[in-house]
């Protein structure tokens, strides 16, 4: 592709660079790798987190009746699940893809603006030490369900007050780190990597950018509107000074359902540039696939009120949020049948990266499946707080998200470390994950069709086997990521050498640098024909 | 060799202590401002010591850009990655005051006619009529509202001029006319404090006069959070307008290469845009 040598590069610039050495070199990093492995790990950290809030959920419904927690605490341990898995682990996963991935993918020798990336980092373990000091403070945290509905955040103690200002900070952690992604997106590729040329993952991040920066201050306004309701007396949701509580609902999922697509359009990108590297074909209808994801985000602008159907709207209203949720599903199934037709005919192998990538297409259309039955407004009145949305967007979060960004670590990890992972402990990670999360996820779809609501500590006994079950899978699903930890420390730690490409079928420009890749990526830029 | 560029000459700056820094003026200032609102007498303190970290941050993290703009650090492309940050940031501006006003389209057009409507109005509040602008049916209090064509309508006359001035300032700038482009730049800086007196004037008057303030109902709670984070965005923009200004006494920009006086005009117009707004959707309608 190009004569690049970028060892020589490498080698003539460690006489010039004076960096801190220990913890300050990662506090003070200005470098796109060292940030992008602070938000894995950071990531890492905060998936034990909300891990083990799940363990405690999954615990007290471990049977009927009240074992464990008392409700408050329950409710709180659901809240923090929720707020601590979206905004801790998820996103910031997907940004340390970015981090890593992007400058390299389109020739960059790093970020556009190298300095705020650092910043952007270190403003989330900020909000982290919010969110989980709030557990200790008089009330404890918030309980009012990751969305905060009003009124019940207004009326909350003061743990409330410490997830308004971690949500704060963790938006102008995201405003800050999507301007820089699109920024460097649309202004360091290399030359002749035209928009049209550019991998899936780029395009897919230009558009989840896109989305964070129109959204994520329209949480933040959310929040605030929220905060002067409980501090300063205002009445934005609040019947008896001309506000509604429905109104926090319109406003919040207008960033909320832009956000689900956030959490999922990476994962696309991880996927499309997966699946082509192991059918050993390229991506088959690359610019349907780029129109696809842009129509889903526009889409995503105009569906938001389908998590209100139950919340009261004129049926005018429920009609056009029901049609054009539906609407969704044509990009989507343009996306799914394309990853479909890049394996048909390719001559695949089935390594981990691969195995999840393909467990992905499974199990996330699967939840995509079931997100057009929510859409359907009346099915949804029936199954609106049941476990069949718990289950539909566990699907979607976990099989389809998580199980990419697993993909992505298997994908990129001999690349960022120079080492082949160990694949006897991949398989064994990917296939515990799969049984574990469908054992985890699979029964709640009965569970919420015959009526179990969500967020309650108890439930009737007829339901008593399923949760059982539903338990037992969250815990071997929660032990086997052990597997994953160990896998990735032990190839950090050594293992078979990698080479520049060590898979057969990737061709984007990342794998035309040696593993592990110099500490500035692309000193000249490569030409791309 | 001080610096990272690569043969392009992208600017990469060295590791950096700045960014720890802003972290934890943020990480005080959440705290500080948790605490005061819930009356825990470290608050202020707290909430002091995060502001003070916070002009530190900003003066060291700004002053460090100017120098390697100064000192010619900073390539076409580096210019141009400026400009692309500063749209989407003002785009991001967009989106928050978006929710605002979104919200009061929402009050306006359905909460507010949703509550004297069918059985809400005829059970729950049958004396309630309703009707823009209103404290809402559960408030007892009389409601006087800021008239559009007092001080507001001369706020509007100022913040126009001033995007007037500093036109006129960067017309100066790139034909290197230094005394205009000094005089213009105060006239801009004098019209925006001119504004932010006015609108403290107004403000004092709704409080003590008008007995207007954010417990008022629909009406109050739109009108402050809209004025007040336009009001916000306006010391905010004065304040890199002064900066601006002290960099064009100093000599800091050329004709061809002044891109922070581009960013503080595009949000000082930005900021004038909300306010048209503003004038029309919350003073006048």
């Amino acid at each position: 592709m190009s004569a690049v040598h970028p060892v020589d590069h490498a080698h003539d610039h460690d006489h010039h660079d004076h960096r801190p050495y220990g913890l300050m070199r990662w506090v003070t990093t200005t470098n796109h790798k060292d940030i992008g492995t602070l938000y894995l790990w950071f990531s890492f950290s905060m998936f034990i987190t909300g891990g083990l809030l799940a363990f405690g959920i999954r615990a007290e419904l471990f049977q009927p009746g009240m074992q464990l927690w008392k409700p408050e605490l329950f409710n709180q341990f659901t809240t923090m699940h929720g707020l601590i898995m979206v905004f801790g682990a998820i996103m910031p996963a997907f940004v340390g893809f970015a981090n890593w991935q992007v400058p390299m993918m389109i020739g960059a020798p790093d970020m556009a603006f190298a300095r705020m990336n650092n910043w952007s980092f270190w403003l989330l373990p900020v909000a982290a030490i919010l969110l989980v000091t709030s557990f200790f403070v008089p009330g404890g945290a918030t309980g009012a369900g990751w969305t905060l509905y009003a009124p019940l955040s207004v009326q909350q103690g003061i743990g409330m007050d410490f997830a308004i200002f971690a949500i704060h900070i963790m938006g102008a952690s995201s405003i800050m780190g999507s301007i820089n992604i699109i920024t460097t997106i649309l202004n360091m590729r290399a030359p002749g990597m035209t928009m049209m040329k550019m991998p899936m993952f780029v395009w897919t991040w230009l558009i989840t950018a896109y989305l964070l920066i129109a959204v994520m201050p329209v949480l933040a306004g959310a929040v605030t509107m929220l905060l002067t309701d409980r501090h300063f007396d205002t009445h934005f949701f609040n019947a008896a000074g001309g506000g509604d509580p429905v109104l926090y609902q319109h406003v919040f999922w207008f960033f909320g359902h832009p956000e689900v697509y956030i959490m999922i359009l990476p994962a696309f990108g991880i996927v499309s540039q997966v699946i082509p590297a192991f059918a050993r074909k390229p991506l088959f209808g690359y610019s349907s696939m780029v129109y696809a994801t842009s129509s889903i985000a526009i889409l995503s602008f105009i569906v938001w009120a389908h998590h209100m159907f139950t919340t009261g709207m004129p049926a005018a209203g429920q009609l056009f949020f029901m049609y054009a949720t539906m609407l969704i599903a044509v990009p989507t199934g343009v996306k799914v049948f394309n990853w479909v037709a890049t394996m048909w005919k390719g001559s695949m192998t089935f390594e981990t990266p691969m195995l999840f990538a393909v467990g992905f297409l499974f199990v996330f259309t699967m939840g995509g499946f079931t997100g057009l039955i929510l859409a359907i407004t009346p099915v949804d009145i029936q199954l609106q707080d049941t476990y069949y949305v718990v289950a539909h967007f566990h699907y979607v979060l976990v099989a389809g998200s998580l199980f990419a960004i697993f993909a992505g670590i298997y994908f990129w990890l001999p690349k960022w470390t120079g080492h082949m992972y160990d694949e006897k402990l991949g398989k064994l990670h990917f296939w515990l994950s799969l049984i574990f999360f469908n054992l985890t996820f699979f029964v709640m779809h009965f569970l919420g069709l015959a009526g179990m609501p969500r967020r309650i500590p108890d439930y009737s006994q007829q339901f008593a086997d399923f949760n059982m079950v539903a338990s037992i899978g969250a815990f071997g699903f929660g032990l086997s990521q052990l597997v994953f930890l160990y896998a990735v420390i032990k190839c950090i730690k050594g293992g078979e050498k990698a080479p520049a490409k060590p898979w057969e079928g990737a061709d984007t420009l990342e794998w035309t640098l040696p593993s592990p890749p110099p500490y500035h990526s692309f000193e000249t830029p490569p030409v791309v024909k | 060799m001080s610096t990272t560029t690569n043969t392009d000459g992208y600017y990469i700056p060295q590791p950096s202590y700045y960014p720890i820094i802003g972290s934890a003026a943020l990480f005080c200032l959440a705290f500080g401002a948790v605490f005061l609102m819930n009356d825990i007498a470290a608050g202020p303190y707290v909430l002091c010591a995060g502001f003070a970290i916070l002009i530190y941050f900003l003066f060291v993290w700004f002053g460090k850009v100017i120098g390697e703009s100064e000192s010619g650090q900073y390539s076409p492309q580096v210019d141009l990655s400026f400009r692309w940050g500063m749209s989407w940031f003002i785009f991001s501006e967009v989106m928050f005051f978006a929710a605002f006003f979104g919200t009061l389209f929402y009050m306006r057009m359905l909460s507010v006619p949703g509550l004297g409507a069918d059985a809400t109005g005829e059970y729950l509040w049958p004396a309630f009529t309703p009707g823009w602008p209103t404290v809402g049916p559960g408030i007892d209090e009389k409601l006087e509202v800021m008239s559009a064509w007092g001080l507001p309508a001369i706020n509007t006359l100022l913040l126009l001029s001033s995007g007037v001035t500093v036109t006129w300032a960067h017309w100066a700038l790139k034909a290197n006319n230094r005394g205009q482009l000094i005089l213009s730049m105060i006239l801009t800086i004098a019209l925006g404090i001119i504004f932010l007196t006015l609108q403290a004037v107004e403000y004092h008057h709704a409080y003590t006069e008008l007995g207007l303030n954010l417990s008022m109902g629909a009406y109050g709670a739109t009108f402050f959070m809209l004025t007040g984070f336009h009001g916000l965005h306006v010391t905010i923009g004065t304040i890199m307008l002064i900066v601006i200004l002290f960099r064009c006494i100093a000599g800091h920009f050329k004709p061809e290469h002044h891109f922070a006086f581009e960013a503080v005009s595009w949000y000082w117009h930005f900021v004038d845009v909300v306010w048209l707004l503003l004038f029309v959707l919350v003073y006048w309608l």
